[in-house]
């Protein structure tokens, strides 16, 4: 057999075509685009045809919104930290984030967020997707229901877990392809995307796969398998494809300057917020970049002087930037974890599980800068049988999701019929439409 | 040398011989036995193949002889009914069917299925020794006595049973649920009474590890007490193998939830699903006597309803099997494990099918309609439940004697979808993540990865195959749904570190190595990595192909590398066939 001869080449015209149009007939869980293509879109980045991307942050463990986004200085609740003016007229946050002050005109915060569960694994559950765990079905995370609404993006997954955490974003019902591509800390290179060995020995291993291994497994068995079943020969493509992708380098953050890497800071949390940016800019749709440390059932405010010193430079270099590259019009940037924590300091100083009220802060993509939805009571009545009587406009989680829908052009209430038969929609809450501009 | 220099010299010595020994006791058997590479490698027929390291794993197995005795007694009852109904549907189609697999391939989709990875060049040597006639019985009846078996099936009804979440960190050990699951399969315990345990578990989560199944609620609900609803929820989908949980919300709407009896069914209410959760009321937790009977009346509002109501417990389906007195948890358990409830032997049948096939006979695998329609054998091997006595491993006897079982996936026919439907072929099912990380990891040892193994090879095995999955993304609870691979995956596959380092030159771990080291001719070495990854001989144009390739290499290990790497990366290693 002479495989020399027999072997396509990997990304002639006509291949290329046809198995972009296969992988967007298996699903779309990657698109392939010609790297002239990004490459455009990048440098016309101000265009807001551009598809609406989001930015995730997650504050795992949950952060507490009196030390960063809601304080009551001065108060029996308030604890160590003091208001401080922000860019944003008559707004305060913790002088904890002197930093995000300063974009706090791009950034608008929802300081009524409520959910009923105060476990972490459940609420992790409940605000990355929206819904409470239910034993019937995994719902998908906001990055999977923008992926699957539309095909448009980059070359890379166009969605990426960054320093995934407990419960890195996923596909649930609408299938692992829409998982979140994960990576750590991006001073590290991209895992599995390097091949192992030499180009002609890779080659040689590809033709002998294709062309021994995979015709013979798929003589005389179920037709169209290939094509149908097992996708091998389109996700080998796909996968070389992004092995020889320009985009990857959007993961590699040591190419930037030294003063714009210094802006975000020096720390895994601080990498994965500027490659979150870069990627963005490439057509990747979803970036989630996981910060832990904030379950402070102890120490409170000295683990978050510590967390707040990690996140707060990164989150306004971050929106700067974004704002900067004209790149917040057509991405949103949301922060926030799975609940708040209780306005009372227990004994061991630190604050415990609170959903009856904290904080998710929300920029770009339309979103009212400089304003503030919702209230928190500076003298709240403890009793977690009415809740939300300590809140000003309270608001669901699955409000919140509908919010970031919306904010993403994402058809919200859209209703799919999910594997059980059970028709469902993308969220079941109602935009907090004060928050949009 | 003064006194002083001796004691210092002696705890030196000391140090070190506790070194020696603790090193000794991890590396035990890190590499293959002696003789064992030879063995394994020289095919059947071969002079050597008298070799001792081989003739020593044969008989250090168990006898063969009450093996094959044993598994052909009254288990294969039944069998001959269920092949007749697939025989009468396919006639019925009048649909073309697929013929016998050969042995090597059987043995492999039962190593797959009951301990989760693929053979190993050992095992197969082994089978090879025997006649044709008893291989596939004795494979299966040394991997149903394999404690690998029992921790891989635990493993699967866990997540069925309480799901794959960490739970409530201080009131449930999953580990320990798991490892008593574990000892239940191994000591043969019935499945009825390990269901009837499990729903009247009392006492505290350590020394009870069964009363993990309620504990697991725990974190559900404000009161942090078991919660009734997620305990209805799992008892309704793992031990009846129905979905109705869309009734806690609403009435069904959709003709989904069929109950009431076989001559009157009605759509399900409401009311069905909060009864049934009713008798979970009383199970209720406090931190001295951990899970405990206590009076608590259940209530509930209903949809539209003005205020709650106390829900009195019942059963949605088969009233007059639900006994009289007993606690509520023991009633429960009582009607579930009925002999004429046959909705739970239904469930286990489905469910146990599905582990051999990787695909269920109705699917999905927890949706089983209470009054039909069925699949062809369900009912039958619902009723070889009961006939067995509850017996797990002779409902699995059962399962891989069927004709459907040790059907080919290939044919001479074209292979239609339909065809699969039907069972008129044996499917090709995706593997697991689990499945993949074992096979991987497997192919690269010419010896069986088990509890005989080293202990350092055991802890390397147990820690990648975790990496592997953690990368490759667990399937969760939905473990029966088929899915496309991603991306990610299949880079995973092919630069990714497992594939590498079980693939690459190593003396001690490798069988690539071993392979490069014993076999001679390059057409030996090509048959021993196909059987390594793939557990068949190649076929005339594989042997030919790669025999050239080894040729002409002008490094033989780096070609025996690239084979291993073009097998791992194949469709036919991450699919049953």
């Amino acid at each position: 057999m002479n495989l020399d001869q027999a072997q396509p080449r990997v990304c002639s015209g006509g291949v290329h075509f046809h198995r972009r149009t296969l992988l967007r007939g298996i699903g779309g869980g990657l698109f392939f685009s010609p790297l002239s293509g990004w490459l455009t879109q990048a440098a016309e980045s101000g265009d807001t045809s551009r598809p609406k991307s989001v930015i995730l942050l997650w504050l795992e463990g949950g952060a507490s919104q009196l030390e960063t986004f809601d304080p009551h200085p001065g108060t029996k609740i308030g604890g160590q930290v003091k208001g401080i003016s922000t860019s944003a007229k008559g707004i305060e946050i913790s002088d904890l984030m002197p930093r995000t002050a300063e974009q706090m005109h791009h950034m608008a915060l929802i300081r009524s967020v409520t959910s009923k569960e105060g476990d972490h694994e459940r609420a992790v559950y409940n605000v990355k997707t929206g819904y409470r765990p239910d034993p019937t079905l995994i719902h998908p995370t906001v990055g999977a229901i923008l992926c699957h609404e539309s095909d448009s993006g980059a070359d890379i997954p166009r969605h990426v877990s960054i320093l995934p955490g407990m419960s890195p974003a996923r596909g649930g019902f609408l299938g692992a392809k829409y998982d979140a591509f994960k990576i750590y800390d991006p001073a590290s290179p991209v895992p599995d995307v390097t091949a192992t060995v030499d180009d002609p020995r890779l080659q040689r291993r590809l033709d002998d796969l294709r062309l021994v291994a995979e015709s013979q497994f798929e003589r005389r068995r179920l037709r169209d398998a290939a094509a149908m079943r097992t996708f091998h020969p389109a996700s080998t493509d796909a996968a070389r494809q992004m092995m020889n992708s320009e985009q990857l380098g959007a993961f590699d953050v040591s190419t930037e300057s030294k003063s714009e890497r210094d802006a975000f800071g020096n720390t895994p949390f601080g990498r994965g917020c500027l490659a979150a940016s870069r990627l963005i800019e490439v057509g990747v749709r979803c970036v989630e970049v996981t910060l832990g440390g904030w379950d402070t059932h102890i120490n409170n405010h000295s683990f978050h002087v510590s967390g707040c010193s990690t996140l707060d430079v990164a989150l306004a270099a971050l929106v700067h930037r974004l704002a900067e590259r004209d790149l917040l019009k057509t991405t949103l940037v949301v922060c926030g974890g799975e609940f708040g924590r209780t306005p009372q300091i227990n004994a061991a100083e630190g604050r415990d599980h609170w959903p009856h009220g904290f904080t998710v802060a929300m920029a770009g993509c339309g979103v009212r800068g400089g304003s503030v939805f919702g209230a928190t009571n500076a003298n709240p009545r403890l009793d977690t049988e009415t809740p939300t009587d300590n809140l000003e406009d309270p608001v669901t989680v699955a409000d919140v999701h509908a919010t970031i829908l919306k904010a993403l052009d994402v058809p919200w209430n859209r209703e799919i019929v999910t594997p059980i038969g059970r028709p469902m929609k993308y969220a079941d809450g109602t935009p907090i439409d004060k928050v949009l501009s | 040398m003064t006194r002083k220099n001796w004691k210092y010299l002696g705890r030196w010595a000391v140090l070190a011989l506790v070194g020696l020994i603790t090193f000794s006791f991890l590396a035990s058997g890190l590499g293959d036995r002696p003789g064992l590479p030879l063995a394994s490698i020289t095919p059947v027929g071969n002079s050597s193949l008298k070799n001792t390291a081989l003739k020593s794993s044969v008989a250090s197995s168990l006898p063969l002889s009450p093996l094959v005795e044993r598994a052909s007694l009254s288990s294969l009852q039944g069998v001959q009914d269920i092949d007749d109904e697939f025989r009468r549907a396919w006639q019925k189609e009048d649909m073309e069917v697929a013929g016998r697999a050969d042995w090597l391939t059987i043995c492999r989709r039962l190593s797959l299925a009951l301990v989760g990875s693929g053979m190993s060049l050992e095992e197969i040597r082994a089978l090879e020794v025997l006649p044709e006639g008893e291989r596939i019985i004795t494979h299966r009846e040394r991997l149903l006595q394999d404690r690998r078996f029992a921790e891989y099936w635990a493993e699967r009804f866990a997540r069925s049973v309480v799901g794959t979440e960490d739970g409530p960190f201080l009131v449930y050990r999953r580990r320990r649920f798991v490892t008593w699951l574990t000892e239940q399969i191994a000591t043969n315990q019935s499945y009825d009474s390990i269901v009837r345990q499990l729903l009247t578990a009392k006492g505290y989560f350590t020394d009870r590890p069964e009363v993990n199944f309620v504990t697991v609620t725990m974190n559900s609900n404000e009161e942090g007490q078991p919660d009734p609803i997620r305990l209805a929820g799992r008892t309704t989908r793992a031990f009846l193998g129905m979905r109705i949980d869309c009734l806690q919300c609403h009435d069904d709407f959709l003709g989904n939830v069929k109950l009431g009896t076989p001559s009157d069914s009605r759509e399900g209410t409401q009311q069905d699903f909060h009864q049934l959760a009713a008798f979970y009321s009383d199970t209720r937790f406090n931190i001295l006597q951990g899970v405990r009977s206590e009076h608590h009346p259940y209530q509930y509002k209903y949809l539209d309803a003005e205020e709650k109501v106390e829900v009195a417990p019942a059963v949605p389906f088969a009233a007059e099997l639900l006994p009289d007195t007993g606690s509520n948890a023991e009633r429960l358990a009582a009607w579930v494990t009925s002999p004429d409830n046959r909705q739970t032997r239904r469930a286990i049948a489905n469910r146990a099918w599905a582990l051999m096939f990787g695909k269920p006979l109705h699917s999905p695998v927890d949706d089983i309609p209470l009054y039909g329609p069925l699949p062809p054998a369900l009912d039958r091997l619902a009723d070889i439940v009961l006939e067995q006595h509850w017996d797990l491993r002779q409902l699995i006897r059962a399962i891989s004697e069927t004709e459907v079982f040790q059907m080919s996936s290939e044919a001479k026919f074209e292979i239609e979808e339909q065809h699969e439907l039907a069972w008129a072929v044996f499917p090709l099912v995706r593997l697991r993540p689990e499945q993949v990380a074992r096979t991987v990891m497997q192919s690269s040892r010419l010896s069986t990865i088990n509890d005989a193994s080293a202990f350092l090879l055991q802890m390397i095995a147990f820690g990648a195959e975790n990496d592997f999955v953690t990368r490759y993304g667990d399937t969760g609870e939905d473990e029966f749904e088929q899915d496309s691979i991603t991306i990610t995956q299949r880079l995973l596959m092919m630069n990714g570190q497992m594939v590498r380092e079980r693939s690459e030159q190593n003396p001690v771990l490798n069988a690539s190595s071993h392979i490069q080291m014993f076999a001679k001719e390059n057409s030996t070495a090509v048959d021993s990595v196909y059987l390594a990854v793939l557990n068949r001989y190649p076929n005339k144009v594989e042997r030919t192909h790669f025999v050239t390739r080894f040729t002409a290499a002008e490094s033989r290990i780096a070609a025996i590398e690239d084979l291993y790497w073009v097998l791992l990366n194949s469709s036919e290693l991450a699919w049953n066939h």
